[in-house]
Formats: C-alpha cells, sequence, structure tokens
C-alpha cells in the first residue's frame, strides 16, 4: 500500500509541477525576446507587451518554483532504497541543476522584478534572458538525471549501489539530448499557445488601435514560434522514439499496445475495445509505427509478448510489461494534442498572411482552445515516458517496487492528501491569477516609460 | 561500499556550509515574515517587510535546495534515511515553504482586504512553521536521534523532545532578532524605530533560549564521541557560547544604532551554531543518542554514507568553478538594493503594483 500511494504522490506532485515548468520556460524566452525587440527597435509596444506577459510569467514561474522544491526531497522522502541506490549517479545532475541553474534563475528573478529602475535598460534586459537560460539549463540537468533512469550509461554497480564512473557519458547520453531538444520546444509551444490565445482574444475586443495593433503583433510572432516549435517536437519526438525502439523496446511496442512482433507495423489512430488484442473498432494507419521506430517502410517492430519472453530470460520471472491503457492512450493524447498545435499554427499563419487573423471567430475559439493542447500533450507525454518505463524505476536495473521507502503507509498517505489539496488550491488560483492578468489593461507609455529620469526612492512591488 | 576519503569530509563540510549559508540567508528572511505583524501599523508598512525582502527571498530558499541535492549527491544514504525518517516534519516544512512562496508573488494580486490578510498570515505562519522545525530538526542532529537498524522509526513526536522544542523556539527567536536587524537596515522612520525595539526583545529571547538550548545538548552526553576522528566536545561548545555571546553583542548594539554591525553578529550567530552542530556530528552524519546501532558504532557514519570518490570528485570540480561565481552574483544583488526602503509619500492611494513592472 506504501508503494501505491508513494506512486501517487510522486506522480501528482511531477505532473502539477509539470504544469507550470513548460509554461515557464516557454513565456520566459517570449518575454525576452519582446523586451529585446523593444530595446532593439525603440518600440514602446513591445516594452508594454514584454511587461504585460511578464505579469503571467511570473505567477507561472511562482507556482513552479514553490512545487520544484517538493520534487528536491521527493525522493529521498518516498523512494530510499532508490536514493542510495542511484545517490551516487542521480544526486549529481540534481545537485548541479541547484549551483548551475537555481541560483542563476532564481536571483535574477530578483533583479529583473526589482530591477527596472536601477540597473540600465541592457542589464535589465540582460537579466531576463540570464533567468531564462537558467530554466533551460535547469531542464538540462533533471533531464540528464530522468535520462539515466530510462537509459543507464557510464556507472557500474558495486555493494548494491550504482556508481559512477564516467560523468561525460551521462551528460552525452543520446536519451538525454534527444529528450531535452524535445522538451525544451514544447515549452516554447507551451508559452506560444497560451501567448497567441491571450492575444487574439484580446485583440479582438480591444477598443483602441493601439493596443488592438500591439496583441495582433503578438499574435503573428507566438502563431510562427507556435508552429515552428511544434514541428521540432513532431523531429525530437520522432528522435526520441527512435532511440526508444532500441533502448526500451517494451516502451515503443506499448505505446501501441502492439502484442506480437510485426514488420510493416500499422499505428491505429483509435481503438474501441479492449486493448488485450481483440478490438471492436479501430482506425489504423498502416506501416506508420514502424516508421516511427524505425524511419523504415517495413522496419521491425518487437512485440510485448516478445519482449515479455526477453526479459524473463534476461531478468528473471516476473510481468516487464507496463499499464497499457495508460501507454496506448498518453501516447495518443500527446501525439494529438501535437497534430492539433499544427493546425492551429499554420491556420494562424495563413490568416495572417491573407491579413485576416482578427476576423475570424473560428480561429479565436481555436487560438483559445489552443491553449490547453500543449498543456494537455506536455502532461501525456510525461506519463507515457514515466509509465512506459514501467515495472522498472531505472531501466534494467532497478524495479519501482525495491525502491520506495519503508515510512508508514498512513504517512503517505497523509501527504499524498495535503499535497494534493493545497495543489488544487494553487492551480485554482494559477488560472484565476493568469485570466486576471490577461484582461488588465496594457501600461501606459508614461508607465512604461518610468525607467527614464532619476530613480523614485522605492517602488513597492510587491 | 564506499570508502572514507578526505572528499566526504570536505563534503560534509561544504554541505554544513550550504546550511550555514540557507540559515543566514534565509533566517532573516523568515524573520521578517514573521515580525511583520509586529511592526506593520498598515498595509504600506507590510508591503514595505515584503519588499525588504522581495528581490533576494527566492536566491535565497536555494540554498537549501543546493544543500539538499548535495547531500543526495555526496552522501545518498544520509539523505535518503534523513528525509524518509523526518517524513512528517520535511512534509510540515514543505507545506510551509509553499505557502510562504506563493504569497509573495499572490498578495498584491487583489485589491481586497481579505485577500491580502490571507497571504500575509500564508506569509507569517509559513515562515514560523518552517524556522520552527528547522529549529526542531537542528536540535535533534545535535543531541542525536534514537536510531535502530532500521533507522530512524520515532515519527514526528519522536523529533517533539523538549529539549528540541526548546531548540526550535531557539531557532524562532534568533530568526526572528535577525530578521528585525534587517529589517532596520532596509527602513526608515517609524517602522524603523519599531523593528529596532522589537529586535531588542527578540534578542534578548535569542539569547536566553539558544543559551539554555545548548546547555541541554552539552548536558546530553554524545554518545558518539568515542568515535575515531570525533572533535572533542570543547569545540562545538566555544562555537555555540561564542555564538549566543554574539547575539547578546548584537542585543547591545542594536541599542546603540549600529545596525549593521549587529546584523553581522546576528548572522555570525546562526554560522556559529550551524558549525556547532556540524562540530558535535562528525564523523556521524545520522549520530544514535540511543548508542551504538551496529556493534560499536552509535549512528551513520560519514565513511558508511558517502558517495564513491569518482562522484566527489566530479562535484568538487563543479562546486570549485561555480560557487564562486553564484557567490559573486548573488553578492551584487545585495549590493544592487542596498537601499534603505522609504515609505512612498502617496502611500494611501497607490495600489499594489503587480510584479515585472
Amino acid at each position: 500500500m506504501t508503494l501505491e500511494l508513494a506512486r501517487w504522490q510522486f506522480a501528482a506532485v511531477t505532473v502539477f509541477h509539470f504544469f507550470f515548468v513548460p509554461m515557464t520556460i516557454g513565456l520566459g524566452v517570449l518575454v525576452a525576446v519582446m523586451q529585446t525587440l523593444a530595446l532593439v527597435r525603440h518600440d514602446q509596444t513591445w516594452d508594454r507587451l514584454s511587461r504585460f506577459f511578464g505579469r503571467i510569467f511570473l505567477i507561472s514561474l511562482a507556482v513552479g518554483v514553490v512545487s520544484g522544491i517538493v520534487l528536491e526531497f521527493q525522493f529521498g522522502m518516498n523512494w530510499s532504497a532508490y536514493s542510495v541506490f542511484v545517490g551516487n549517479i542521480f544526486g549529481a545532475p540534481l545537485a548541479i541543476e541547484g549551483l548551475l541553474a537555481f541560483f542563476l534563475e532564481s536571483t535574477f528573478i530578483g533583479l529583473w522584478v526589482f530591477g527596472r529602475e536601477r540597473l540600465s535598460p541592457r542589464l535589465h534586459l540582460a537579466t531576463i534572458w540570464i533567468v531564462s537560460i537558467g530554466t533551460i539549463l535547469s531542464a538540462f540537468f533533471i533531464l540528464a538525471a530522468n535520462a539515466w533512469m530510462q537509459h543507464p550509461v557510464g556507472y557500474t554497480v558495486e555493494d548494491d549501489q550504482a556508481v559512477l564512473t564516467n560523468f561525460g557519458a551521462l551528460l552525452t547520453n543520446s536519451t538525454l539530448w534527444a529528450s531535452f531538444a524535445h522538451t525544451v520546444v514544447a515549452a516554447l509551444a507551451t508559452g506560444a499557445a497560451l501567448t497567441l490565445g491571450i492575444s487574439i482574444w484580446r485583440a479582438r475586443r480591444a477598443t483602441e488601435g493601439v493596443e488592438r495593433d500591439a496583441f495582433r503583433r503578438a499574435a503573428v510572432l507566438t502563431c510562427g514560434v507556435l508552429l515552428v516549435a511544434v514541428v521540432l517536437s513532431a523531429v525530437s519526438g520522432d528522435l526520441q522514439a527512435r532511440l526508444m525502439d532500441v533502448q526500451q523496446p517494451m516502451k515503443m511496442a506499448a505505446a501501441e499496445a502492439l502484442y506480437n512482433t510485426q514488420n510493416g507495423a500499422s499505428f491505429s489512430l483509435l481503438t474501441i475495445g479492449n486493448l488485450s488484442g481483440q478490438p471492436i473498432f479501430q482506425i489504423r494507419v498502416p506501416h506508420l509505427l514502424s516508421l516511427i521506430a524505425d524511419l523504415d517502410w517495413n522496419g521491425t517492430v518487437i512485440g510485448i509478448n516478445q519482449m515479455q519472453a526477453a526479459e524473463v530470460a534476461k531478468y528473471g520471472p516476473g510481468n516487464y510489461a507496463p499499464i497499457l491503457w495508460l501507454t496506448y492512450w498518453s501516447f495518443r493524447a500527446m501525439v494529438g494534442a501535437g497534430i492539433l498545435m499544427i493546425v492551429v499554427g499554420a491556420w494562424g499563419i495563413w490568416l495572417s498572411w491573407r491579413k485576416k487573423l482578427l476576423s475570424s471567430r473560428w480561429f479565436l475559439r481555436a487560438a483559445l482552445a489552443g491553449i490547453a493542447l500543449p498543456i494537455i500533450a506536455n502532461a501525456s507525454g510525461w506519463i507515457f515516458t514515466e509509465a512506459g518505463r514501467q515495472p522498472w524505476i531505472v531501466y534494467g536495473l532497478m524495479e519501482t517496487a525495491k525502491g520506495v521507502s519503508t515510512v508508514p503507509t498512513a504517512d503517505v498517505a497523509a501527504a499524498l492528501a495535503g499535497f494534493v489539496a493545497v495543489y488544487s488550491v494553487l492551480a485554482v488560483l494559477a488560472i484565476v491569477l493568469v485570466a486576471r492578468a490577461a484582461h488588465r489593461p496594457l501600461d501606459r507609455v508614461d508607465e512604461a516609460a518610468a525607467g527614464e529620469g532619476p530613480p523614485a526612492p522605492t517602488r513597492l512591488v510587491y | 561500499m564506499a570508502t572514507y576519503t578526505g572528499l566526504s569530509a570536505l563534503w560534509f563540510s561544504l554541505i554544513g556550509l550550504l546550511w550555514a549559508g540557507y540559515f543566514f540567508l534565509e533566517g532573516f528572511d523568515f524573520g521578517v515574515g514573521m515580525v511583520s505583524p509586529l511592526v506593520s501599523r498598515d498595509d504600506t508598512d507590510r508591503r514595505l517587510c515584503l519588499n525588504a525582502v522581495g528581490p533576494v527571498w527566492d536566491g535565497n530558499e536555494v540554498w537549501l535546495l543546493v544543500a539538499g541535492g548535495a547531500t543526495f549527491a555526496a552522501f545518498p544514504l544520509w539523505y535518503a534515511s534523513l528525509f524518509s525518517g523526518a517524513y512528517l516534519a520535511l512534509f510540515l516544512v514543505l507545506l510551509a515553504l509553499i505557502v510562504r512562496g506563493v504569497s509573495f508573488e499572490f498578495r498584491g494580486k487583489f485589491d481586497s482586504p481579505g485577500w491580502r490578510r490571507t497571504w500575509d498570515v500564508a506569509n507569517f505562519a509559513g515562515s514560523l512553521v518552517a524556522a520552527l522545525i528547522w529549529g526542531v530538526a537542528f536540535t535533534n542532529f545535535a543531541h542525536g536521534l534514537p536510531l535502530s537498524a532500521a533507522g530512524y522509526t520515532g515519527g514526528l513526536l519522536g523529533l517533539l523532545h523538549p529539549l528540541a522544542v526548546l531548540g526550535g523556539l531557539a531557532a524562532l527567536a534568533v530568526f526572528a532578532f535577525h530578521g528585525s536587524v534587517f529589517l532596520t537596515l532596509k527602513t526608515s522612520g517609524a517602522l524603523h524605530e519599531r523593528a529596532r525595539s522589537t529586535a531588542r526583545f527578540a534578542g534578548m529571547a535569542a539569547v536566553v533560549l539558544l543559551a539554555a538550548t545548548i546547555a541541554g545538548v552539552a548536558a546530553g552526553g554524545r554518545p558518539w564521541a568515542g568515535a575515531e576522528g570525533a572533535l572533542p566536545g570543547a569545540v562545538p561548545l566555544t562555537l555555540g557560547v561564542v555564538g549566543v555571546l554574539l547575539l547578546a553583542g548584537a542585543v547591545l548594539l542594536v541599542g546603540r544604532g549600529r545596525e549593521a554591525l549587529a546584523f553581522g553578529a546576528t548572522g555570525g550567530a546562526i554560522l556559529l551554531s550551524v558549525g556547532a552542530v556540524w562540530g558535535l556530528m562528525y564523523p556521524m552524519v545520522i549520530p544514535a543518542s540511543s548508542g551504538a546501532v551496529v556493534p560499536g558504532v552509535a549512528g551513520v557514519t560519514l565513511a558508511l554514507a558517502a558517495s564513491h570518490p569518482y562522484t566527489l570528485t566530479v562535484m568538487t570540480i563543479v562546486a570549485a568553478i561555480f560557487t564562486p561565481l553564484v557567490l559573486l552574483y548573488q553578492g551584487w544583488t545585495y549590493w544592487v538594493f542596498r537601499q534603505r526602503l522609504v515609505r512612498p509619500l502617496d502611500a494611501s492611494v497607490s495600489g499594489p503594483v503587480a510584479g515585472g513592472g
């Protein structure tokens, strides 16, 4: 029971944190780009936009930061056997993440928020870029730790502990670079989709021309960013799929719930019925799974039954398949949301080229609904990659069931209930506050120009 | 199992320094959070208190995350046993840090007294609970934990023995003192005067409570004192006593208006107190008050918990390169925001200005 509750707790705190992380990374870059445009082009409009979206960025950042603290301690609290086993390896990127990334983002965000009047415009611009670099570095190091769980490299096992033998291998892990690329572009898409939805909505309801023009420009920018980011996320996702086919074939098979090895395997868009091999209704795209896995029309995709037999032979008796309905549907939710994002981005660019970006009521609806798409894709992608690795906590080395702490079940349940309760309130507050920030008028030009002249003695930010 | 090396002793010290830095820095944010209701007379005062730590509190909190990460990497067994053993205590700290952390950003977002009061309470309670539990935890480290072969299994209540509660109260008072001295440095006018008188009261309480905690710990015995490498009890005791003297000096300095010196002294007392705890623990990472856990060893030793030398070497190189850089830019932040906050003349009419400009 402790094991199940510990898993639910980890899933809850991680997925919640990961709602805000990609949003923060993506918005950070976009706000930095807007502030750069303002400075380089001496353009008040971009300055006002960067302040407007900067507020939303800070709400997302605040929730991301506090929910991130929890994760630093989750491993020791709930997964102490795992922590002892992997600490030599997994702890290092975590510590380095703190030293290189957290210090950078937390210190420079203070400078960005409070330093507008104290720093020169160039220096102030540098602070938001440094914050962005910090958030991206943070993604790199936490993914370095996670990639090692997916595909362990550069280690030996001594006295029941995994021991690091090659730090370079940890940082050059192919799994790391593929998932880092995928995560960063997905984060950009997340920020872009939110900015696009808000911008289209604000531009259409703007009463004055200046505001309408400002949000239209933001919409055009983020439409482009969205489309490029989602296409790149498909490319990097494909790279990941091919690595997965070699490194974790069971996960690849589980993505399709493919029971038996096939050449030229097809991909089902949806299945009605059960996933244990007897679907009632399916829509299938021939050869697509082989293309995803091998980039080959007739490539071989190993089935779950064959992988199960192979892993039993290698690791002994046990069930080595993940929860198939979860991997099957989370994979489809991710890919499906991605395809819809491409549609939204391409449609927006088409409309913008035809100078009709703001006149289509249907596009407004699509752009507003589009805010949710990357959030769905991020959560389901993360659930897929973690659930698809099961029953392993470290692939091939340690099973999840063996990593759990010996903590009283009641304590784990209490903490789970507490985190869920607090996070539910935080989620509602975050949504309400972002919605409120999205309703605010753009700063007046004289406010935006407040940085000129002698600094005011005290500007109360909080 | 990993071999005992000088590297593990180095990392034990570095983790102590990270905790000391964390308590020095976040100690004053906690203190400001705790004394804000005492020194504030209106909404503007409360905002001045929040803004006094506004640019720096987040960076201060990262010291905790790096201490946690470094413990994980350098001493996996320490990280795993401590945080699973003190499960509910750590859970409460995390909740406190969550509600406190968002209170900064959220408080000004609605112009409603009820909303603002909610986040004032969150900031106050979050600071108080976190400070109290850290004090309880560090007193337990100094006194040792009742360990069995299965580790620490006493739960939350097992941590809350009278001496530990005394230590928790001492931490509350020390941080409240440290925070109010910080406020005297950052404020002016009537708020400054109130921060000063609060500092003197908190300071006197801090001196008494810290001295009592040190006496209680010193009377406790230290069953692991015979372990190879353990420091003579006089070393940590001296650190602790000098810490108390610094606190007493800080009370006098605040009375004379020497606020910067007083802040140095309260900070010094915090650093020395963590140093004393670390000096008491060595060569254990989790000392056992209950005596030998396995024959002849009263606790979890550094040597048992330490990572392989390769990991420690990598970490040492990374830390040697990046720590100076971190100290440099964090120090620069304090320089940029060195001015005192001045109460705005039109404070009564200016609504909250949201972050980011």
